[in-house]
């Protein structure tokens, strides 16, 4: 192997009954250097890392790693991390009822008694050492999401670690936890670890990556230094098309609102225990408005107060001008509003059900407990909208659980657009997903709106809110601190109001 | 058909089904004539079918009734009922009590297994409540029930454990005359077609589904969880007292203490048996039944081998572990590359071209 090189996987091949996940992909590590892997969802980036891992054994291939000077072959994660090869994954995977130094060392090394004192001191050394401000002696549930990160890199990276791979790490992260994830990812780069960046993100992987390899559809399009590909070429590589549709979507919006009849759904004094504080709103026919703010800001806890997603406290709402009842889920539904949850995996998708089920599962409900559709009828829409979509999944019938992200909401927003609804709230629709499926939902909102659908649209990416919607609701600390609409749509002007800044000229 | 029998291999039937095919070839290569089913005339004058096979049929019916009520339990809410014994001394104890201040006509038998039916859904609701709206674990909140149980229903018949003699009841707890087949068999029958007609016909299988997989996603779709998982408890309160009244029937007595003694154990067992997970979510009552069966059928073997009723339950423990590792999913994956290796099945890997 050549010098500097960490890692190299040759000519990967891995199948799945159906499906060629991987293709003769080639992957190669530098010593210190940041690696991202990009691509759409079922590109192959998560079965090229499990394969690393050994979760998957490979049909065929190679990989070497240096210090040992044959081919590997990793049958278990255990025996990744032996070889020195560590994953971070997006969700956190310590015990958060534990101390940080607890996670750090639990289950490592053979002994039977613990000595406290040296190996807090031991967490401690390391964590200075790698600038993470938390103690040593601190519960982890008490840590933000970014600090349980950055343990759980500061484990993997005390254990000899020479390559370290973080699978979408900043996915649940604001700004400020992304910048200080960065900077232990320089500090870890610059100690000679070979990372491997897993994101979605293109500004993230401009920002902090020396390469990027780009997968699509289980094969390698290449390898390519930062500097020199063009965002817009990188997109281009990763959907495998020009990426013209994008400009387009703009001024497609605005025009189709209709403010002549009563909005179609208005609340005043909206309150709920989940956390909406007291919040006026209302939306017009044919509308896309947005909720925007900070993580935690309160936009979630407003549309589920809407939806009747949590106990509402008060206030009262009218659907097209006549005042009604909106207590749970149900009466949301009955009055024609639809609901696409922020967390897919845990309020979205029924996971061991089958993708047609999951897709049927809101209309049914509304036709009834006693009323269930004939095998014939569910087929029926289940087809009709997985073609519609273009949900890639080997049957109706496949449990939702082994389809990727992307596919996942899909079969959601199916679940919803099926129910035919008047109103249609999506929290989030577009995390973690890759970028040819964001445009397709954005394109979806923009031509349910000139249906006559009133749609609030909810993203952490401003630009693509910008896209889509024809009227901001910034929030900042649970409440509504400003509506923009028209040209006071800009970056700047957003950012003042949940900066709470007067908003300067120009 | 190739692709039918793939399926049938990855269902969970396979292992139930396979270990009742095990006990009756094991039974078989021990006693050819274990099965052997003969037409006698019992007591009364009927003329009856008789023989193993009868017997565990007719033995197993109130365990395969309370099986299903389990099953959708278990669904729904993630966790076991264990005061269906209980409830069963109950039920049948309300059930005693009707006939014995009332004369005993078919009406009437009907009206104290309606009576006995309310109680057992008034007490499934009790548990469902516990568990649907104060979140407390299944085990936890039936645990209240369990203990609390037999004193209730001995309290219900005043302490006593008052006889009925009828020959209605008997038609009910053995055999109806002029139908050689024992009554609680065509009572399961009859109970599993009602089910299925209920499964065929609502929405029931996909909420119950639905709420045991993921109860937020399932609430946020518009269904009522803690509705469903009342709704189970309750489905359960009627089985068990189906299961009371012909366990009564059959001896023409309530003996609170011993009514279905530890059923809760065996019928949380015939779930286990029959493929279901017991963290809920999806489930098969086939699965079920066929465990209790199992169950029953295992138990039976026992006895035809001499072995004491004390030691029985020893015994019946051993092939209990034995069926459920198979089917755990670790023996499967094993099995399935097993499977593999053997049939040398060629790589899913296309050629390029």
């Amino acid at each position: 192997m050549q010098e500097g090189i960490v890692l190299s996987m040759h000519r990967i091949c891995k199948a799945f009954p159906g499906v060629r996940a991987l293709q003769n992909v080639d992957f190669t590590l530098r010593k210190g250097e940041i690696h991202a892997l990009m691509g759409e969802n079922g590109a192959g980036k998560s079965t090229l890392i499990k394969v690393l891992t050994g979760v998957y054994p490979k049909d065929s291939g190679q990989v070497y790693i240096s210090g040992i000077n044959r081919e590997i072959t990793v049958k278990s994660p255990q025996e990744a991390q032996n070889l020195g090869i560590s994953t971070v994954y997006q969700e956190i995977m310590l015990c958060p009822n534990l101390t940080v130094a607890e996670n750090m060392f639990i289950g490592r090394g053979n002994y039977r008694f613990v000595n406290w004192r040296s190996m807090e001191e031991k967490a401690t050394e390391i964590l200075t050492k790698l600038n993470i401000p938390v103690r040593a002696t601190q519960q982890l549930v008490a840590c933000s999401l970014a600090v349980q990160q950055m343990v759980a890199i500061a484990r993997s990276v005390d254990m000899d670690c020479k390559v370290l791979i973080l699978d979408e790490p900043t996915s649940s992260l604001d700004e400020s936890e992304v910048a200080k994830l960065f900077s232990l990812m320089r500090e870890l780069k610059s100690r000679g670890v070979g990372i491997i960046f897993i994101t979605h993100f293109l500004e993230q992987a401009y920002e902090i990556s020396d390469r990027i390899t780009v997968l699509r559809n289980g094969e390698l399009v290449g390898e390519f230094e930062v500097e020199k590909l063009p965002r817009i070429e990188l997109v281009t590589k990763m959907m495998g098309k020009a990426l013209d549709d994008i400009s387009e979507l703009q001024n497609r919006k605005a025009s189709n609102i209709n403010t002549d009849t009563a909005p179609v759904f208005e609340a005043s004094g909206l309150s709920s225990a989940g956390g909406a504080r007291t919040f006026d709103f209302k939306i017009h026919k044919g509308e896309v408005n947005g909720f925007t703010g900070l993580l935690g800001s309160g936009r979630s806890e407003s549309v589920r107060a809407i939806f009747g997603a949590d106990k509402i406290t008060g206030g009262s709402v009218k659907v097209e001008g006549k005042n009604v009842r909106i207590t749970k889920p149900k009466d949301a539904m009955k009055h024609g509003i639809g609901y696409l949850p922020e967390d897919r995996k845990q309020d979205g998708i029924v996971e061991d059900l089958s993708v047609r089920e999951n897709i049927l599962l809101a209309l049914q409900v509304m036709k009834g407990f006693f009323r269930p559709f004939s095998k014939a009828e569910a087929e029926a829409f289940a087809d009709e909208y997985i073609r519609l979509l273009g949900i890639k999944t080997a049957s109706a019938d496949t449990p939702i659980k082994s389809l990727s992200g992307g596919n996942q909401q899909k079969a959601i927003l199916a679940r919803w657009l099926l129910t035919n609804p008047k109103y249609l709230i999506l929290d989030e629709p577009t995390r973690g997903i890759d970028v040819g499926t964001k445009v397709e939902i954005q394109k979806l909102v923009l031509k349910l709106a000139e249906e006559g659908v009133s749609v609030t649209f909810i993203s952490s990416e401003i630009e693509e809110m910008l896209r889509t919607c024809s009227r901001l609701i910034v929030m900042r600390d649970r409440k509504i601190v400003g509506e923009l609409t028209g040209d006071d749509m800009t970056q700047l002007k957003i950012m003042h109001t949940i900066a709470g800044e007067a908003a300067q000229n120009g | 058909m190739d692709n039918g029998l793939k399926k049938f291999s990855r269902s969970q039937l396979v292992v139930p089904l396979f270990s009742l095919f095990l006990l009756i070839v094991f039974n078989l290569i021990r006693d050819v004539g274990f099965f052997s089913v003969i037409v006698t005339t019992n007591n009364e004058g009927n003329t009856v079918l008789s023989g193993n096979l009868i017997s565990i049929l007719n033995g197993a019916s109130e365990l395969a009734i309370i099986a299903i009520g389990m099953t959708l339990v278990t669904a729904s809410s993630g966790g076991q009922d264990i005061s269906v014994g209980a409830a069963a001394a109950i039920a049948g104890s309300v059930f005693v009590r009707v006939l014995r201040e009332n004369q005993i006509t078919m009406p009437i038998i009907l009206a104290a297994f309606l009576a006995g039916c309310v109680v057992a859904i008034i007490f499934g609701s009790f548990n469902g409540t516990l568990v649907a709206a104060f979140k407390i674990q299944p085990m936890i909140a039936t645990l209240i029930l369990f203990t609390a149980g037999r004193p209730i229903a001995y309290w219900i018949n005043g302490g006593a454990t008052p006889t009925v003699s009828s020959s209605l009841l008997n038609y009910i707890g053995s055999f109806i005359p002029g139908i050689p087949i024992p009554t609680p068999i065509i009572i399961v029958i009859i109970f599993g077609v009602l089910v299925s007609l209920v499964l065929r016909f609502t929405n029931l299988r996909l909420y119950t589904q639905a709420v045991g997989i993921n109860e937020r996603s399932a609430r946020l779709t518009g269904i009522n969880a803690a509705g469903i998982k009342l709704l189970s408890f309750m489905i359960l309160g009627v089985c068990v007292a189906i299961s009371g009244s012909i366990g009564v029937s059959r001896i023409g007595l309530i003996n609170h203490e011993t009514l279905l003694l530890d059923i809760e154990m065996d019928a949380i067992l015939a779930v286990a048996i029959g493929g279901n997970s017991l963290g809920g979510g999806k489930f098969s009552l086939t699965g079920s039944v066929i465990g209790a069966y199992i169950i029953q059928a295992l138990t039976i073997t026992l006895y035809a081998m001499k072995v004491s009723s004390t030691a029985v339950k020893a015994y019946k423990a051993i092939v209990i572990i034995a069926i459920v590792i198979i089917s755990s999913p670790i023996v499967k994956e094993y099995a399935l590359r097993l499977r593999g290796r053997l049939l040398g099945k060629p790589k899913e890997v296309t050629e390029n071209q």
